[in-house]
């Protein structure tokens, strides 16, 4: 047993901070809530992707710096308490690039691992559809051989970074006929082809969070199946492991969490009893989450995919998310509601922004109650409902 | 970074586990709650065959030479166990705390015998009135008196007094918080003890010193400076609390579980629907989250970290998740979980005790608060 970091990882999250800290300085950007997925900067992915830091845990051959999973964790774990705009390669290099490296071809894995490390290839997720939330197998959008090609028809929803993603990882019916988890596919499709649509959806912040990706007749080449034909649902549940694994989940507006500790500080309220234990309690649970996130990862270092420990991780720190919007609203009073450039709107507004920001946080990725029904399934053995 | 154990430390807690199976039934644990002394003789006399009392002691007083992360492994186990006795006082309490503080030659004359099993040792600091630690909470005076050191006054909440062999008693030497630890003479006809009915009928005592002359050669650690010690002694024993809870939440979960499995209504099992089934996720992260913050604080502990903060962490996460855990535990098991005829009470009832032990909830949030600099 051992709870430290080795002296390397503690240098290199030094050398983490100081990239920030320096990025700030030179008011590249602010800190923000959200910036994991809202904090579009193609200029700080490419300054990131320089630095070696996106694909950090694949192989060099394709890019990577056949770093640890551990590594990738200090790294996300700074960019969250800068709350640095990362969005433009985030899905790329947390879930994406992991599928490719997994399951796709080695053309494919030539062709886009490279690219995503330098942080020129920015991509999107077509999972869910209007009539498919939690219950994915159900999704309808197909696709249909002709040729050396597939048409995709359908439509895909709540897509994060839609405006910015190049490609989309996309996933569509191949086998109408087939038992509904057996004749689904993964595709590669470029966001740039004849017959994609992109409408976007303002979500209940004011922020353009996601988009409708429309599909009419879209052409793709066979060579950017992913995987194999008709395992896609497979190779989704796989993926998901990843997408719920990250520090993102605990730490998506630590930025929040840092200025509501100095607020109550600067304004003598930490001197309250009732303010210092909600503050000490958030504390406690954020400092639990980061635990259960490490564990996540040390999974993953073991050569395992994360499995239910990332639907653990995931919906236990959602709630602490939602338990730090709140808490932060109690501690300002009627100044929480004040947006962001409102006359007198405290912390640069973030705390109204989180408070409905992060109702959402338990939905994407999986519910809560997925995830809660893989823990009680596959951690605890109880019988399928 | 690992957070798992080492396969020595998975074999220490194997052995353990599967001992305690064979040696410390619920029967047993029933028997020793209803009897006077509230441990077995012939248990606790195996258990030192074992090495258990000295596992985490030094080789030179004839202990095990190992840490207190693998003492941490042991406590785990006897959690899972609701083992009842005086171990947890005499070694986490009484035996630690003098290896800390002790001159080597208090450690010479008393760690021994302790470790062979021959002596039982526990701690005497809560005072009637108060609800946590303080310095000036405490008012139990020792005074000066040709030599030695007078002690007077009522301590509460004293695990195993009744039968303990030396007690370890901190008093009050100086006005303003000049504390003292001494190592009294249990024996001594001048002190009283009175078992208390607790909830988990743990042998809580209520221990009067009227005029207890201790010599001047059993004040442990340093004279009318002892609270920093207090408060190392007390942080011990909050973690050593948290680690038997691992073992009890840890059990629970598993009982919970199979019950959950096992039990039919409408025709399939309870654990099926899922209401339950999202009542033992809860269960599991509450359980494995409390693990994690445990042995984390465990192992800094061990390799001699500052941990005041994640001590503080665990114990204040431990009362709450313990909380929930045990709402949900009973809430699955239905009415035969409020029964004595279940084991489950055993638990419910240790775990609160463990709970309200060496500081709440609201006592270690007030500690992390000030850690972050709040």
């Amino acid at each position: 047993m051992n709870f430290s970091f080795t002296e390397e990882q503690n240098k290199f999250r030094q050398e983490v901070r100081r990239f920030l800290e320096e990025e700030i300085k030179k008011e590249y950007w602010e800190p923000a809530c959200d910036a994991w997925v809202q904090g579009f900067d193609p200029g700080f992915t490419k300054r990131v992707a320089n630095k070696g830091w996106i694909g950090l845990t694949w192989p060099k051959e394709y890019g990577g710096q056949g770093r640890s999973h551990i590594d990738r964790l200090i790294l996300t774990e700074e960019m969250l308490r800068y709350g640095a705009p990362a969005a433009c390669h985030w899905f790329g290099d947390r879930q994406v690039g992991g599928a490719i490296l997994s399951f796709g071809s080695e053309e494919l894995r030539n062709e886009f691992l490279p690219r995503i490390a330098r942080g020129e290839a920015y991509f999107g997720l077509g999972m869910s559809e209007p009539g498919t939330g939690s219950d994915l197998a159900s999704l309808q959008t197909r696709a249909v051989e002709d040729g050396d090609y597939y048409v995709i028809n359908g439509q895909k929803t709540w897509t994060s970074c839609a405006s910015f993603a190049e490609y989309f990882d996309v996933y569509v019916r191949t086998d109408a006929k087939a038992p509904r988890h057996r004749g689904i596919s993964e595709f590669i499709v470029d966001a740039r082809s004849a017959g994609v649509t992109r409408i976007p959806m303002i979500d209940v912040t004011g922020t353009e969070a996601w988009n409708d990706v429309f599909f009419d007749n879209v052409r793709v080449h066979k060579k950017y199946l992913v995987g194999e034909k008709n395992c896609g649902f497979y190779q989704v549940l796989h993926q998901l492991d990843y997408e719920r694994s990250g520090m993102e989940r605990l730490m998506g507006n630590y930025p929040l969490f840092d200025a509501i500790i100095q607020f109550a500080r600067d304004n003598r309220l930490s001197q309250e009893p009732v303010v210092r234990n909600k503050l000490a309690q958030l504390q406690i649970e954020f400092e639990v989450g980061r635990l259960l996130i490490y564990r996540v990862a040390l999974v993953m270092e073991e050569g395992q995919a994360p499995n239910w420990e990332s639907a653990m991780s995931k919906a236990y720190c959602t709630e602490f998310e939602k338990h730090l919007a709140g808490v932060a609203m109690e501690i300002l009073g009627p100044y929480g509601q004040l947006r962001a450039g409102s006359k007198f709107a405290p912390l640069r507004g973030m705390a109204s922004h989180s408070y409905l920001g992060s109702k959402g946080y338990s939905l994407q990725a999986g519910t809560t109650e997925i995830l809660k029904n893989i823990l009680a399934v596959r951690r605890l053995g109880l019988p399928s409902s | 970074m690992k957070l798992t154990l080492s396969e020595e430390q998975e074999m220490l807690g194997k052995t353990a586990r599967d001992f305690l199976a064979d040696k410390c039934s619920k029967k047993l644990v029933k028997q020793m709650e209803e009897s006077d002394t509230g441990y077995s003789r012939e248990l606790w006399e195996e258990m030192a065959e074992l090495g258990w009392m000295g596992l985490a002691f030094p080789g030179k007083y004839g202990g095990g030479d190992m840490s207190f992360l693998n003492l941490a492994v042991l406590l785990e186990e006897m959690g899972r166990a609701c083992l009842p006795g005086p171990f947890f006082s005499t070694v986490v309490l009484g035996g630690l705390s003098i290896l800390d503080i002790g001159s080597e030659e208090q450690r010479q004359a008393y760690l021994p015998e302790l470790i062979r099993g021959e002596k039982f040792f526990t701690l005497a600091l809560a005072e009637p009135g108060h609800r946590n630690y303080g310095a000036s909470s405490v008012t139990v005076a020792a005074t000066r008196d040709d030599g030695d050191y007078v002690i007077s006054g009522t301590k509460l909440f004293v695990p195993d007094a009744h039968v303990t062999d030396y007690l370890l008693c901190v008093a009050s030497t100086k006005p303003r918080s000049g504390i003292t630890i001494f190592l009294a003479d249990a024996t001594n006809p001048a002190i009283k003890y009175t078992v208390l009915q607790t909830l988990a009928n743990d042998k809580l005592c209520e221990v009067v010193f009227d005029r207890v002359r201790v010599p001047e050669a059993n004040v442990l650690g340093r004279l009318d400076q002892g609270w920093n010690a207090v408060q190392k002694i007390v942080q011990r024993a909050a973690l050593g609390k948290c680690c038997e809870m691992v073992g009890n939440l840890q059990r629970v979960l598993e009982m919970t579980v199979d019950y959950a499995k096992e039990r039919k209504q409408f025709g399939r099992p309870i654990g099926s629907f899922q209401a339950i089934q999202h009542y033992c996720a809860d269960m599991v992260t509450d359980v494995d989250s409390a693990r994690f913050s445990t042995y984390r604080a465990a192992w800094m502990l061990s390799e001699g970290l500052p941990c005041t903060k994640e001590v503080a962490i665990a114990k204040a996460w431990m009362s709450e998740a313990s909380r929930r855990v045990f709402a949900l535990a009973h809430q699955i098991h239905g009415a035969i979980g409020v029964t004595i005829e279940h084991d489950l009470h055993y638990y419910t009832r240790r775990a609160k005790a463990a709970d309200l032990a060496f500081g709440d909830a609201d006592f270690y949030r007030e500690v992390v608060a000030r850690e972050m600099g709040l």
